[in-house]
């Protein structure tokens, strides 16, 4: 264990929203108590911090010593005890708190030695779980401001322009534009005054960078958007963040207050002559007011829907004057990006996708949480190395990426490397960091008919593609799933889904048949069988569903019968079990509890 | 700037720099289909029939809105135009009442106009449509929701024309529907009954009360004229089937109103066939109107007028026309005052 004299203790807890949903503030609380009661017998009284999240969500709330680096896991209140007289009194380390690496099996105290962190590299989580969101000088001690500073004493807006391109960053949000290309078309534009904007309305299911940055190092944020208008020469900026996250919306809006008072924000910034304001905007919750002309009506106060873009928002965006908007990654990676130079961003990730990439690994995977990667990785290694591999074992099945409308990627193209051209290539998309992993308990009729739902509700209605076509795909999907399809159903669904995607108007309806058209191509067989054979082969679908029981592989344990709610299971102690049919609810739980795959969809 | 040259189904045409590629193909005679496209209003780009196909862009471009660019290949009716359009009205199809035999706007509607042109007879879809209850309440026009296809016209016409902003999309998603704020009947928001969104309207969503049964679109006979009610001079067509006038619409090519109307042009000549409308002169006799001749009161009133003139010369007349008439009658009018020698003239629409 290295201890350095020098560093002082620290002891971070994580207060992102996966760890505060599991008592993570509570944790921070009696960590504060405790350790102020045995004050007297500590050496050096640590900083016990509420940081932002440290990414592995799945085992929180996790609890970081300083400069020790030990991470405890699942940490309970009832735990303090044991680490206050372990940990903090003697700095040993509480074996069973510790994070068993899904790789080795073994248990490992440093973030260094668990193979969740590894392959990692963190620029635009660089601060995130490290620091304490709400304490600027935590900020500043790690670089914070320090770019503003280098940009206002020695570069002039082409400059940062300059850097920016260099950089090769792509917009974050999902569609991958040149951001410095963007700056620099505004930045051409001479009509005044124009606006920078970040867009925070994350709403894609089971998606939680975005926020987890705002939570974890909303300075970051700021930091980069101050340093994108003065480039732009814009004076007034907005972050829309959907209202549904409220401690975003918060932590967002102290760390406004925290830098105009300290003169990051507001009038004569670091007495650079250059005057720039931030306002929060709270979104409705419309998911398609991530659309980047939906969020400026919305900031407008007019409807949240798309107009039709062949006017850029560079040229006439926000109340029709240049704006830039770029999404909450995007603009955090920009302080580093300034900091250290375009040249050295530039040499990490791939070819045509520079940098690293925020996502948000969840779904049946073992590490669930929030990771940060080079571009170019293979979906392999983030969700066998980093992920830890599929959960209880089972196969993999499918990777969903880009958010509700991307695409699932099948196992086949596991080693297919992970950046904007190779995912859109595969039929999906980067999106903006969502990746859901799915085993072969997932039915992919019924994937596609989940985010069809989802964006069939979030349709605005404004163009008749999205809004009809949507309508009537997840109703023959519903058909399919319940059994009452027709033959040719699914070339109906291709035929639609061709045409909303060619016509639509936005984004939005542009890439919501992606789900399904992604599904076809890889899992065609699938559908089939859905239609055809009026079978759901990962047993998902009730109507199509029929489980019954191996009597050559049941070996009697029991536990299926036990666990059944609908007493539909009956058997022998030791003998092969049966499912009674008329009794049979298809919820699935044998299946998924037997633990000899004696159980089979039939 | 200098014009830009493009090529539309396979013919050259040069247009202004901004002209929509829906504005080039006009120039040429193309017609390319439209729902939601008013040239009077912001380009909009909801319905997206007036898709075309543009050579290296990625997706179909919405030509309403999508402005030319230099050397742009453009084909207005290629396979998968016409592909993405038929899967368009066959999806607008499902979710629309095909009482096409008893509706007011056949004939005229271009939804059936669209299905007729591209072979479109039938929806092949059995899902949820819409039931939404008629609103029928004011005395103007009828709003069937049901047959609305959210183009979005009437919306934008009420906005940015009118200005009364009585109507704007509610709910969204399958569930739009237009109507006034909190789903209130539309006499009780700010519509001011223009009649503007029924005369944009493509389909049979509005349709105006007076001429319901009274006639088919292709047995009514248009007549233009000017609108008889105040000084603006609108100009109007009248709807006449059999001598009777069934309905008025505003001239879009007039130069005075380009399609503009209020209500009274609109919706404001039931008057012409009331049967309280005098159609005969009054007299009045000992303190009663009584009937007359139309010589028995030429008579009478230039008797007086030759008495007035004789006495008390000519500035001694005054004459008033009435608002009703037309510009022609009043022109006239103010041309025999000015003969008796008075420029004593005046009309009722400046009081």
């Amino acid at each position: 264990m290295k201890s350095e004299q020098s560093q002082k203790r620290k002891i971070l807890v994580c207060c992102g929203p996966g760890c505060l949903a599991v008592g993570g503030r509570e944790i921070l609380q009696e960590l504060r108590t405790k350790v102020a009661e045995a004050g007297a017998d500590i050496k050096v009284e640590p900083v016990i911090k509420g940081t932002g999240c440290h990414g592995l969500c799945e085992q929180g709330p996790i609890v970081r010593f300083l400069p020790e680096d030990i991470s405890y896991c699942r940490v309970n209140l009832a735990d303090i005890d044991e680490i206050i007289s372990q940990t903090v009194l003697q700095q040993k380390v509480v074996e069973r708190l510790l994070f068993t690496d899904a790789l080795t099996g073994r248990r490992v105290s440093s973030q260094s030695e668990n193979s969740f962190y590894k392959k990692q590299l963190k620029i635009a989580l660089r601060n995130t779980g490290e620091i304490d969101p709400l304490n600027l000088d935590d900020y500043l001690e790690r670089d914070g401001y320090r770019a503003l500073a280098k940009v206002f004493s020695q570069m002039d807006p082409g400059a940062v322009i300059a850097e920016v391109e260099q950089s090769g960053l792509r917009g974050r949000g999902g569609a991958g534009f040149p951001t410095g290309l963007k700056w620099r078309q505004c930045a051409r534009v001479d009509n005044f005054p124009k606006y920078v904007i970040c867009n925070a309305d994350e709403g894609d299911p089971g998606a939680f960078m975005d926020r987890s940055i705002i939570e974890g190092d909303p300075h970051s944020v700021i930091e980069g958007m101050v340093i994108g208008a003065y480039a732009v020469k814009a004076h007034r900026g907005f972050i829309y963040i959907r209202d549904e996250y409220a401690l975003a919306v918060k932590t967002m809006l102290e760390a406004i207050r925290q830098a105009e008072a300290r003169g990051y924000l507001g009038r004569n910034i670091l007495d650079s002559g250059f005057d720039f304001s931030l306002e929060v905007v709270r979104g409705g919750g419309a998911f398609v007011c991530g659309e980047s002309s939906a969020l400026m009506a919305s900031i407008e106060g007019r409807v949240g829907e798309p107009r039709a873009k062949y006017i850029r928002s560079v040229e006439r965006g926000l109340w029709d004057q240049p704006t830039v908007l770029n999404n909450v990654e995007t603009w955090a990676n920009i302080p580093p990006i300034i900091l250290r130079g375009g040249e050295w961003f530039n040499r990490i990730g791939s070819e045509k996708s520079k940098g690293t990439k925020v996502f948000s690994l969840v779904g049946k995977v073992k590490n669930t949480g929030l990771v940060e990667v080079p571009m170019g990785i293979s979906l392999r290694e983030l969700i066998f190395d980093i992920g830890g591999g599929i959960l209880n074992d089972r196969e993999f099945k499918a990777v969903q990426t880009g958010g509700p409308s991307g695409g699932c990627i099948p196992a086949d193209m596991l080693d297919l490397k992970v950046d904007f051209d190779s995912l859109a290539a595969a039929d999906s998309m980067m999106g903006s960091g969502g990746m859901i992993v799915m085993d072969e308990r997932t039915c992919m009729v019924d994937t596609a008919r989940y985010y069809i739902d989802f964006l069939t509700e979030e349709s605005c209605g404004k163009c008749s593609p999205c809004r009809e076509g949507l309508k009537r795909m997840r109703e023959i999907l519903n058909d399919i799933c319940s059994g009452s399809s027709r033959p040719g159903d699914i070339e109906i669904l291709e035929e639609i889904a061709g045409m909303v995607r060619e016509s639509s108007l936005c984004g939005l309806g542009k890439t919501a048949p992606n789900p399904i058209l992604s599904t076809i191509k890889y899992f065609r067989d699938e559908y089939d069988e859905h239609v055809n054979k009026k079978r759901c082969p990962a047993g998902i679908c009730r109507e199509l569903t029929t489980f019954i029981i191996n009597s050559e592989e049941c070996n009697g344990c029991g536990l299926c019968k036990k666990n059944c709610p609908a007493e539909a299971i009956s058997g022998e102690s030791k003998a092969p079990h049966v499912i009674d049919l008329s009794r049979c609810t298809k919820c699935g739980n044998c299946i998924e509890l037997c633990r000899f795959n004696a159980i089979t969809v039939k | 700037m200098s014009a830009i040259k493009l090529t539309i189904d396979g013919r050259p045409v040069e247009v202004e720099p901004g002209t929509t590629i829906l504005e080039a193909a006009r120039k040429l005679g193309i017609d390319i289909p439209t729902f939601c496209h008013d040239p009077e209003l912001a380009p909009n780009g909801a319905c997206r029939i007036c898709v075309v196909e543009v050579e290296r862009a990625r997706a179909l471009v919405a030509s309403c809105c999508a402005p030319v660019a230099p050397d742009m290949v453009v084909h207005t009716e290629s396979e998968r135009v016409v592909k993405a359009r038929k899967a368009i009205l066959r999806l607008i199809l499902a979710n629309h009442p095909l009482d096409c035999i008893t509706c007011e706007k056949t004939g005229q509607c271009k939804l059936q106009d669209y299905c007729y042109r591209y072979g479109i007879s039938e929806s092949d879809f059995e899902g949820e449509v819409k039931e939404l209850p008629l609103d029928d309440t004011n005395p103007f026009y009828i709003r069937d929701m049901n047959k609305c296809i959210l183009c979005g016209r009437c919306v934008g016409r009420c906005q940015e024309i009118n200005g009364a902003g009585a109507i704007d999309f509610i709910g969204r998603g399958f569930s739009t529907i237009v109507g006034p704020a909190f789903g209130d009947p539309i006499e009780e928001s700010s519509c001011v009954f223009c009649g503007m969104c029924v005369d944009v309207c493509p389909v049979g969503a509005l349709i105006p009360k007076a001429g319901v049964g009274k006639g088919r679109p292709w047995e009514v006979e248009k007549v233009k004229t000017i609108c008889p009610y105040c000084g603006t001079g609108c100009s109007i067509y009248l709807h006449v089937k059999d001598g009777r006038i069934i309905g008025a619409s505003p001239d879009f090519e007039g130069p005075v109103n380009r399609g503009h109307l209020c209500s009274k042009g609109r919706f404001g000549w039931d008057f012409v066939h009331s049967e309280e409308r005098l159609t005969r002169p009054l007299i009045k006799k000992d303190g009663v109107f009584v009937e007359a001749s139309w010589d028995e009161a030429l008579d009478l009133v230039a008797e007086k007028v030759r008495d007035l003139l004789n006495r008390y010369g000519p500035d001694s007349l005054m004459g008033l026309s009435s608002a009703k008439t037309s510009n022609e009658d009043n022109y006239l009018f103010q041309k025999l005052m000015r003969s008796l020698g008075t420029n004593n003239v005046d009309h009722c629409a400046r009081l």
